[in-house]
């Protein structure tokens, strides 16, 4: 059965068209024209808007503001943003990377949402037109959204202070076993001022490793410092079992990874350190 | 269904059409304008057969509503050739035994065609990760590597 696409120029009317039952916003397509072409019923028609807005980058005294319909590919060429490239190219093939939108990764459930990971070790602020939102609050909440989210928002870390991994069994492109993020400040003597580390994969969507944070805290970025953050870094996970790995998988090298991301000992992985 | 109007240049030539509202590019390329090339493998994004060039970008047509295509200057292998001549990246395909059942093998081109628009001398790991969203069954991958560095040192031959 065909669908009907309805566009619109602005959010407000777009927002409007989805009230309707069975409407779905269309971002880049990547997960929404995939569910209606697998034969989801749910999905009777597509709304969009076009408002320029939800395009656009800028970058300006240190913010960051990435309008929803932003593609991944426009994120990884965009010069002042070379710190998230990293995570953008995380995201698919390139012909995906060309399509998928920042507004579609908020909503991708496990094991997709790679590029969401950073956003949350980020602690971006998501906005819509009815306001904004923390983004661990929307994710919480995101099931039941049915407003157009128009960008996210976060101030851009210093130089060497944010890290990305993803893993994945398919070179260069695959889905994540996992995926990791993490905003780390250290003081002066090389201990942890503040940590935010988020995990993609180890939850239906993308979850902070809390416990791991705070066991960082004072300690130094060598194996034994890390070591009390790896000790807790499954804690309050919940991962799935998927064609890609089991959850019994998951959770026996998130803390490798981790381990790995933390002690800088990735490849191409730029640290202050 | 009220049909839609759709207007885009493929391969330099006008096309519009009436569509369905909702049609994927890749159904309204095939069934209705009557370009085959994209082919569909699996209508989830996984396969990249269907990959087209759209605005000088890798696409994949069967995620794309052919309404968002409006004004778009969309290209596919079909319109590679001129005047009966392949395209440098048809003739190393064929040369390097790149294409078996063939079934990939215009998505291939496609990928690596906007590889050497943006980078006529890509190293090997360049033409790996250009690739990378598409999917071979029977060739195997190193003749269609091999046919991509190819097509790129005959272009570069040709330019000198
Ligand atoms: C082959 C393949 C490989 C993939 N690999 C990866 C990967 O490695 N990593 C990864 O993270 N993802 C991956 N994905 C999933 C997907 O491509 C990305 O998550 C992408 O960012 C989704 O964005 P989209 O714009 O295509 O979303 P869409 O499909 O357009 O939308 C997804 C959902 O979000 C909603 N939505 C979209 N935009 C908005 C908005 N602005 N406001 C409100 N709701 C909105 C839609 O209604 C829909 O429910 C892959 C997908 C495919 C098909
Ligand atoms: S048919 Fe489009 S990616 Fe397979
Ligand atoms: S040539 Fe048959 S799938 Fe590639």
């Amino acid at each position: 059965m065909a669908l009907a696409l309805q566009t619109f120029s602005t959010v407000k009317d777009a927002n409007a068209a989805l009230k309707a039952t069975g409407t779905r916003y269309l971002g880049g397509g990547t997960l929404v024209v995939r569910a209606a072409n697998e034969g989801d019923v749910s999905i009777s028609s597509f709304v969009r808007s076009t408002e320029p807005s939800q395009s656009a980058i800028t970058v300006s005294g240190g913010t960051v503001r990435i309008g929803a319909s932003v593609t991944m590919a426009a994120i990884a060429r965009h010069p002042d943003l070379g710190t998230l490239t990293r995570a953008a190219r995380a995201v698919g093939g390139p012909a995906i990377r060309n399509m998928a939108t920042v507004g579609g990764n908020l909503f991708a459930p496990t094991p997709y949402g790679d590029f969401t990971v950073a956003l949350l070790a980020l602690d971006a602020t998501v906005s819509t037109d009815g306001g904004d939102l923390p983004i661990e609050t929307f994710l919480a909440k995101r099931d039941g959204s049915h407003a157009i989210v128009t960008s996210v928002g976060f101030a851009l870390p210093p130089q060497g202070g944010f890290r990305f991994l993803k893993v994945s069994r398919i070179k260069p492109k695959g889905i994540s076993v996992l995926s990791i993020a993490a905003v780390l400040e250290q003081a002066a003597d090389g201990t942890v001022s503040a940590a935010r580390i988020a995990l993609g994969c180890m939850a239906d969507r993308p979850m902070r490793a809390k416990a791991a944070e705070k066991a960082l805290l004072g300690r130094k970025l060598t194996s034994d410092g890390i070591a009390p953050a790896l000790a807790v870094a499954s804690e309050g996970t919940s991962p799935t079992t998927d064609p890609i790995a089991s959850a019994w998988y998951r959770a026996q090298v998130l803390p490798v990874h981790l381990g790995r991301l933390l002690l800088g000992q990735v490849a191409g992985m730029e640290t202050k350190a | 269904m009220a049909k839609v109007p759709v207007q885009f240049t493929l391969n330099g030539a006008e096309k519009a059409e009436f569509i369905d509202s909702g049609t994927t590019l890749l159904h309204a390329l095939r069934d209705k304008i009557g370009d085959t090339s994209p082919k569909g493998g699996c209508h989830q994004g996984t396969c990249g057969a269907c990959s087209v060039i759209i605005d000088g970008e890798l696409r994949l047509s069967c995620l794309t509503l052919a309404e968002t295509c409006n004004g778009a200057a969309i290209t596919t292998t079909s319109g590679l050739s001129e005047g009966g001549v392949l395209h440098p990246l048809q003739r190393a395909f064929l040369d390097a035994f790149a294409t078996q059942c063939g079934f990939c093998t215009p998505g291939m081109i496609m990928a690596a065609k906007v590889l050497l628009d943006h980078t006529p001398n890509p190293s090997r790991d360049e033409v790996v990760e250009a690739l990378s969203g598409n999917i071979c069954r029977c060739t195997g991958y190193e003749p269609i590597i091999q046919a991509v560095l190819t097509a790129a040192r005959s272009n570069s031959q040709n330019a000198a």
